[in-house]
């Protein structure tokens, strides 16, 4: 195998990784600091990617798209907590699994009224679209560009929570809610900027993954299924378990796809290679987590005792 | 003396239930609505399904986010051996049963060494890890599914006729909600409630609370993989979609709909829901919407479910 | 007979030693007392014993057998059950079902004549069919050790039976206990210093996870690194 195709791989699974740590990092974050399940945070996804696609077909401009899908799903997200999740902060995770299970159907439909069931195809910006050269590698400029992007938030997020006074609290608040109570810390708006941050890191998310995937309803929910992947290896609450966990998945899961019915027909006849090849590569990151918790039955960094 | 876990018989309303139940093809075809009687099949079989779950979350606090999976195990199980050759319900049936319990058997032991919200990740996965697979392997028939030309025979009952698999998954309702009450009655079901309200406290006064928890994640697997099974004897296909995790989060609907932790919960969520689909679909494309809200209303404002709702007017 | 026999039990969390090269041991009949201040690891000592946490190093002997690595719910059917500092019973279902239920758990039984019995041993005859969550706070710690009681265990670990009682409920229990003693052994994790010295024919102290005195009360009460450790002018005299 060629060391240039391992290299592109590798890109893209950091790609995959980064971007699941945008997603992720929200819904750990919600569920360290208020014990709480969201599965709505794929339509908060979901929502962002829609918003880019309509701002940037109207503008013309990638860059206004992207802050558009900042702002709006971040003032969704808003809504959406002050509205509904805080009802749910002291309820069971079942109940809170229904609720937002809820809100993923009610969110797909008025997506659906909104922009209609076809898929929306997303250019990418005219001066990304072709390759460059790295290393003697030609990768797609686009997703390079993606690359950087995720590890500057990435990055932005861990000074906000490892070095400012907001970050603090984050971290009191996931480690001991009522020492952060004591604390003097203002839980209730604590918890509304902390859901909106998480809003807005899946709308980047999104609005950078539109032109590489298609736009449409349902977009969340595979991709909500992943970032849940990812936070249960991490440890649920922990940021730097959420950020190790993306990247392990984003690189197990591009490279089981990539290089396992390659590996599969060097050992096995072709038949059986063709066949199992695809369909182990596509459950890998599903045994890893499997794995991982029943090695490690609260992840690799539990955030609380 | 008081005995407040007991669930009781109550022979009058069950019996007009069970005669309402018994007439309803009848009715269907003095209305001219033939198709009706497969759809209530369906609902019947969707109740079986859910019921099973209802045992898992509403009696075990075992919240599986993965049941669907059992569900597919059984389906493909008969869509598998059908083409094989078996023909007899009286082996397919019990074949998804067995491809239910044996899937279960798998998943609980490993998923239940693990708590809580992991618990609801774990079985996820694990549906995931189905899906996926039967998506990917051909000879699962990958995106399109596996198709039946025929249904299953079951001696001198023809259930290609629609009135009599109506009149059989009836049958197999019934059963398993009578075992269903036997088991919850019984020291077992009381050591399951205890798991479910304090499981730390159960090991402390000498339960072996792992293995009993695994019993019944298999039981409720069997049920769940038997109605796969009849899913697909009835429909005459299946799909990787009936492994998808929504389904899962379908059947979580139903059960908290009907109202968990009630021997009916689960039967009644399923029909409240397939029919409330039913009748709006009529309508709307955009019955999910409907859905959506009902069940938002109902977490917030009725957490104890239909069931809850009509036992506190009683 | 030797009930219970500890050997070199050690458990720690992180870099803490909570529980530091203990050894312990218990003749059949015996109620044995282990005091120490806030944070010595008493409770993590019954945790251990009772299979709750799995000890780092040491071995545990119940009755001759080893049970070191055996789960909780085996320990309690080979006659040994413990009770919680914080109640933990089950508030939905009425006081007799929940001895029914601990009955249940040990012999595999439903057998409410056995649980009836045991329900009059803590005084709770009474209330056998009110709701175990309507009790008051000193019938709860009693129900609470009427489960431990119902699995029939020969040894019961209690963990400070009488934590929050007024004097009036923690004479009842002492006057429980004292009805037990002889019938069953005992080992009992307590601050009140006037019911250890009056029930307790041994007392272990506890500090730092360490054992620094074992003996009879007596002895226990002279013992001059007791005394500055632990029991300073509470001790009665």
């Amino acid at each position: 195998m060629p060391p240039s195709l391992i290299a592109e791989q590798l890109l893209n699974g950091l790609q995959l990784g980064l971007m699941l740590f945008l997603l992720a990092a929200g819904l750990t974050l919600v569920f360290g600091i208020m014990d709480t399940i969201n599965l709505a945070h794929g339509s908060l996804y979901m929502i962002g990617a829609y918003i880019a696609a309509s701002v940037i077909e109207a503008s013309g401009s990638f860059l206004l798209g992207i802050a558009a899908a900042i702002a709006g799903t971040a003032l969704v997200g808003v809504a959406l907590e002050m509205a509904l999740l805080r009802r749910l902060y002291r309820r069971s995770h079942l109940s809170q699994v229904l609720a937002t299970f809820a809100v993923i159907l009610i969110a797909n439909e008025i997506v659906r009224m909104i922009w209609g069931s076809q898929p929306i195809l997303l250019n990418m910006p005219p001066a990304l679209s072709g390759p460059v050269e790295l290393l003697g590698l030609r990768y797609p400029a686009y997703r390079l560009v993606v690359i950087g992007v995720g590890l500057a938030t990435a990055v932005l997020l861990y000074l906000l929570v490892a070095r400012t006074r907001a970050g603090m609290w984050v971290r009191a608040g996931a480690s001991d809610r009522e020492m952060a109570e004591v604390m003097g810390v203002d839980t209730r708006r604590l918890f509304t900027l902390v859901f909106a941050i998480g809003a807005a890191l899946a709308a980047v998310a999104g609005a950078l993954l539109g032109p590489l995937l298609a736009v449409q309803v349902g977009m969340g929910e595979n991709v909500l299924i992943l970032a849940f992947v990812v936070i249960t290896i991490g440890g649920i609450g922990s940021i730097r378990g959420a950020l190790l966990a993306s990247l392990l998945v984003g690189l197990v899961d591009t490279a089981g796809r990539a290089f396992l019915p390659y590996l599969f027909r060097q050992m096995f006849p072709a038949v059986i290679a063709a066949e199992a090849g695809p369909a182990v590569a596509s459950m890998l990151i599903y045994v890893l987590m499997a794995a991982v918790l029943y090695f490690r039955p609260t992840g690799l960094f539990p955030a609380r005792g | 003396m008081r005995d407040t876990l007991y669930i009781p018989l109550r022979p009058w309303p069950t019996l007009g239930v069970v005669a309402a139940l018994a007439l309803l093809p009848l009715a269907a075809a003095t209305l001219g609505q033939p198709f009706y009687v497969v759809f209530a099949t369906r609902v019947l079989i969707y109740a079986l399904i859910a019921t099973s779950l209802n045992l898992l979350i509403g009696y075990g606090g075992m919240v599986s986010f993965g049941h669907a999976a059992f569900v597919g195990a059984g389906a493909y199980a008969v869509a598998m051996l059908m083409p094989a050759g078996v023909a007899s319900a009286w082996l397919l049936w019990p074949a998804a049963l067995l491809a239910g319990a044996g899937f279960a058997f798998l998943v609980g032991a490993v998923s239940l060494r693990t708590r809580g919200v992991y618990f609801i990740m774990i079985t996820l996965a694990f549906a995931q890890m189905a899906y996926y697979l039967v998506l990917s392997l051909r000879v699962l028939g990958s995106d399109d599914g596996l198709t039946l030309s025929n249904r299953p025979s079951l001696g001198l009952v023809d259930l290609n006729r629609d009135t009599t698999f109506y009149y059989a998954a009836l049958a197999i309702l019934l059963a398993a909600l009578a075992g269903m009450r036997v088991l919850l009655n019984a020291p077992l079901g009381r050591a399951l409630q205890g798991i479910r309200d304090n499981e730390t406290r159960m090991e402390a006064i000498g339960f072996a609370t792992y293995r009993l928890k695994l019993l019944v994640f298999v039981i409720a697997g069997a049920a769940a993989g038997l109605g796969g099974g009849l899913l697909v004897s009835l429909n005459g296909l299946v799909g990787p979609n009936l492994l998808n995790w929504t389904q899962s989060g379908l059947l979580m609907i139903m059960v908290i709909l009907g109202g968990a932790g009630r021997l009916l919960g689960g039967a009644l969520g399923a029909v409240l829901l397939l029919v409330v689909e039913e009748a709006i679909a009529e309508h709307t494309i955009h019955w999910p919407l409907v859905i959506g809200v009902v069940l938002l209303a109902v977490v917030l404002f009725a957490p104890q479910g239909l069931s809850g709702l009509m036992r506190r007017r009683a | 007979m030797t009930m219970l026999r500890v050997g070199g039990l050690q458990k720690h969390f992180g870099g803490v030693l909570a529980v530091d090269d203990v050894d312990l041991e218990l003749a059949e009949g015996e109620l044995h007392a282990v005091i120490g201040p806030n944070g010595a690891g008493k409770t993590t000592l019954i945790h251990l014993l009772s299979g709750a946490l799995k000890a780092d190093a040491g071995v545990i002997v119940l009755d001759g057998r080893d049970v070191t690595r055996l789960a909780m719910h085996r320990r309690v059917r080979l006659g040994l059950a413990r009770s919680y500092q914080i109640t933990s019973v089950f508030p939905n279902i009425t006081v007799l079902e929940n001895l029914a239920l601990a009955v249940q758990g040990a012999s595999g039984r439903d057998d409410r004549d056995r649980a009836r019995t045991e329900l009059g041993a803590v005084g709770l005859g009474a209330r056998a069919d009110d709701l175990a969550g309507a009790l008051a706070h000193g019938e709860r710690r009693r129900l609470e050790l009427g489960l431990a009681l119902a699995t029939g265990a020969r040894l019961l670990l209690l963990d400070e039976p009488m934590a929050g009682m007024g004097p009036e409920e923690a004479a009842r229990i002492v006057d429980l206990l004292s009805a037990l003693k002889r019938k069953r052994t005992i080992l009992l994790v307590e601050h009140d210093m006037d019911a250890v010295f009056r029930l307790a024919d041994r007392i272990t102290t506890l500090v730092d996870g360490r054992v620094i005195a074992s003996g009879a009360p007596e002895e226990i009460r002279r013992h001059p690194e007791v005394r500055r450790a632990y029991l300073g002018e509470e001790a009665p005299q």
